[in-house]
């Protein structure tokens, strides 16, 4: 009945006619709010990676940190160690979603739809900025479930806590996300961009301090945890949960102390700083780099 | 510039506003020449295109077909030479020129997580099309093509025609007034391929359109306006298919007769044509068949069963002017294509 209607319409002559409005900010805005929406669609659908994405924290929460704990009893002062880790946790798990979600982009130009995007009326600053928004806003989604855990790693549920980690989880996604998509500029096969990853993630997750305090490190490898990216993502994580917790001043000074620069404790607020800026800096070269490539 | 953006949304029912200046040519191409490495795909090409016309280029695989259409979307960069689309300069305007066409790729771009509706509703915030009409665009495009019944549909479950059909529905969703498709109807059924002509030409009727199409079908070749054939990156001629037939000037004549080796010798010394047996019949060339037939019957002395006059095919045309059928061209650009991974 529609389609008959339609097609009447059709032949006797009355086409809906559409003007494509020159450039502007609010038609790069919409734009962006367009490619958000779609990466935000796209996770919402695919409620198997939503599941799948949880066994892993689980591991390295319960598993690791239940089965290390015995070891690990008497240096933490009566600290669970599941308590320890579950900010590393968070980081960790937010970091892989993220890194993953700039993988999308690599997906999109081998099943073609890259080329949609690329062609429409929108500047390259815009895709990028869409994708690396979008990416880092699903890896928070995910972050914001893991942090439903906090619970089993003696975490209050603090309203407060909750939003600094939400808000801290972001910048760190966000930074990520925009590394993913400078590589995902120059990495054109998937095969190749999970390999990359997988060679990234491992050393930043290791030399992060997610698993294990950064105070009284050998210099080599409290050099190479400075130098990590990661760590200032990590730590303002770990700040805010210490800072919700009752312990006695003897463990946080030995497990809370957090990233210091030649004796200099590094206060929370300059490391979000640093991972905002290095997640902007990461998005200009993005940008850069799809202008030259695409 | 300016003009095309004075209109938001104009339905031609509706009040009337100016309409956009048309430029005087759609596609206007000017010595272009494409490099990659040492590879020369595009060899300086020059043609122009004029509003309102299906445009077709015809060639083999690799001859430097889909690599033009990349340099008139914007997506490549030409080595040398200039190209305009709709007015607009291809390197240095080349958000105009994107605000401008439509396209159709020979893979599908189509995201198969979303619904058809979806893609369809994603292209229009990438365009920038006015919010009040997307509802009614949407569903005259969808409608076209006959998908509008499986709009809320994932595209996964979409066949490989309808999902040519859907990409179709959105290059034409922001009223583009040049829509490019690059091989169209490759690796269709011929229903699907049929119906894709139709609405290439219901659109012909109903919007104010230039149709730019490559295609390495003949057949094909022949529903455009015009034709140019392209070869290594050439363009060897470009005219009507008709004009190009009838540049070949012969007709093909096939006879059965009762004899036909008497038919053979009276065709030579009678008119003058050299004849042989193809298919089973008695086959010769000659300038305007259906006038020669009665001159056939009247004259040949050798009792004629049956007669068929066959204007020369583009295939025929292809061959004159490359002196080579299409298919062999193919065949020896594939070639040199093993032979260049062979030598990596």
């Amino acid at each position: 009945m529609v389609s008959q209607l339609v097609n009447e319409e059709l032949s006797s002559g009355t086409v809906v006619r559409v003007s494509v409005p020159e450039r502007s900010l609010r038609h790069d805005l919409r734009g962006v709010k367009i490619l958000v929406q779609r990466e935000l669609i796209r996770f919402w659908w695919d409620r198997t990676r939503l599941v799948t994405s949880l066994v892993q924290p689980l591991l390295w929460l319960l598993v690791l940190g239940t089965g290390l704990s015995a070891l690990v009893a008497r240096g933490s002062g009566g600290l669970n160690l599941r308590t320890f880790i579950f900010p590393g946790v968070v980081a960790m798990s937010t970091m892989f979603t993220a890194l993953f979600s700039a993988a999308s982009i690599v997906w999109d130009r081998e099943f073609g739809f890259l080329r949609e995007m690329l062609v429409a009326p929108i500047s390259r600053a815009t895709i990028v900025v869409g994708k690396t928004l979008g990416g880092a806003l699903i890896a928070t989604l995910q972050g914001l479930v893991i942090l439903g855990l906090a619970g089993l790693a003696g975490v209050p549920y603090s309203p407060m806590l909750l939003l600094t980690l939400a808000g801290e989880m972001f910048l760190a996604a966000f930074m990520l996300t925009a590394f993913g998509v400078v590589l995902a500029a120059r990495i054109k096969s998937i095969q190749a961009f999970m390999g990359v990853m997988q060679i990234a993630m491992m050393p930043m997750m290791f030399l992060s301090g997610a698993l294990f305090p950064l105070a009284n490190l050998p210099t080599w490898l409290a050099v190479l945890t400075r130098v990590n990216p990661m760590t200032y993502a990590v730590d303002p994580m770990r700040h805010a949960v210490f800072g919700h917790l009752a312990v006695s001043p003897a463990v946080h000074e030995a497990l809370g102390r957090g990233v210091t620069w030649n004796g200099w404790a590094v206060p929370a607020s300059l490391e979000v700083l640093i991972v905002a800026m290095l997640g902007l800096a990461m998005l200009g070269v993005a940008i850069l780099e799809f202008r030259r490539t695409e | 510039m300016t003009e095309a953006a004075a209109i938001a949304a104009t339905n031609t029912a509706g009040t009337p506003t100016a309409p956009p200046a048309q430029p005087l040519t759609a596609v206007s191409v000017r010595g272009l020449v494409k490099r990659y490495g040492e590879i020369e795909a595009v060899r300086g090409i020059d043609f122009d295109v004029t509003p309102g016309e299906t445009f077709g280029f015809l060639g083999p695989n690799g001859a430097g077909k889909s690599t033009t259409i990349k340099i008139l979307c914007t997506l490549a960069m030409p080595t040398a030479g200039s190209a305009t689309v709709a007015g607009y300069d291809v390197v240095t305007e080349r958000d105009d020129v994107r605000r401008n066409i439509g396209l159709v790729f020979q893979d599908p771009t189509v995201d198969t997580y979303l619904t058809a509706e979806l893609n369809l509703r994603f292209h229009a915030e990438l365009y920038g099309v006015p919010r009040e009409v997307v509802p009614d665009r949407l569903r005259q495009v969808l409608t076209m093509v006959n998908l509008w019944d499986r709009r809320t549909d994932r595209v996964e479950t979409f066949s490989g025609g309808m999902k040519r059909r859907l990409e179709i529905a959105r290059g034409l969703l922001h009223s583009p007034r040049v829509l490019f498709l690059d091989e169209p109807t490759v690796g269709l059924d011929p229903q699907t391929r049929s119906a894709i002509w139709g609405y290439i030409n219901e659109l012909k009727a109903t919007e104010d359109i230039t149709i730019f199409l490559t295609t390495h079908y003949m057949d094909e070749a022949e529903y455009c306006d015009r034709i140019a054939i392209i070869d290594q990156g050439q363009i060897v001629v470009l005219d009507t298919p008709e004009a190009l037939k009838a540049s070949v000037g012969k007709d093909r004549v096939q006879i059965s007769t009762v004899d036909d080796a008497a038919a053979i010798t009276a065709l030579a010394d009678h008119f003058g044509l050299p004849a042989a047996v193809h298919e089973g019949a008695v086959t010769f060339s000659v300038a305007s068949g259906e006038e020669f037939v009665p001159k056939l019957f009247a004259e040949l002395g050798v009792p004629i069963r049956s007669v068929s006059v066959a204007r020369p095919s583009l295939d025929d045309v292809f061959m004159s002017y490359t002196g080579n059928t299409i298919r062999d061209a193919e065949a020896a650009s594939g070639r040199d294509i093993m032979r260049h991974f062979a030598r990596r």
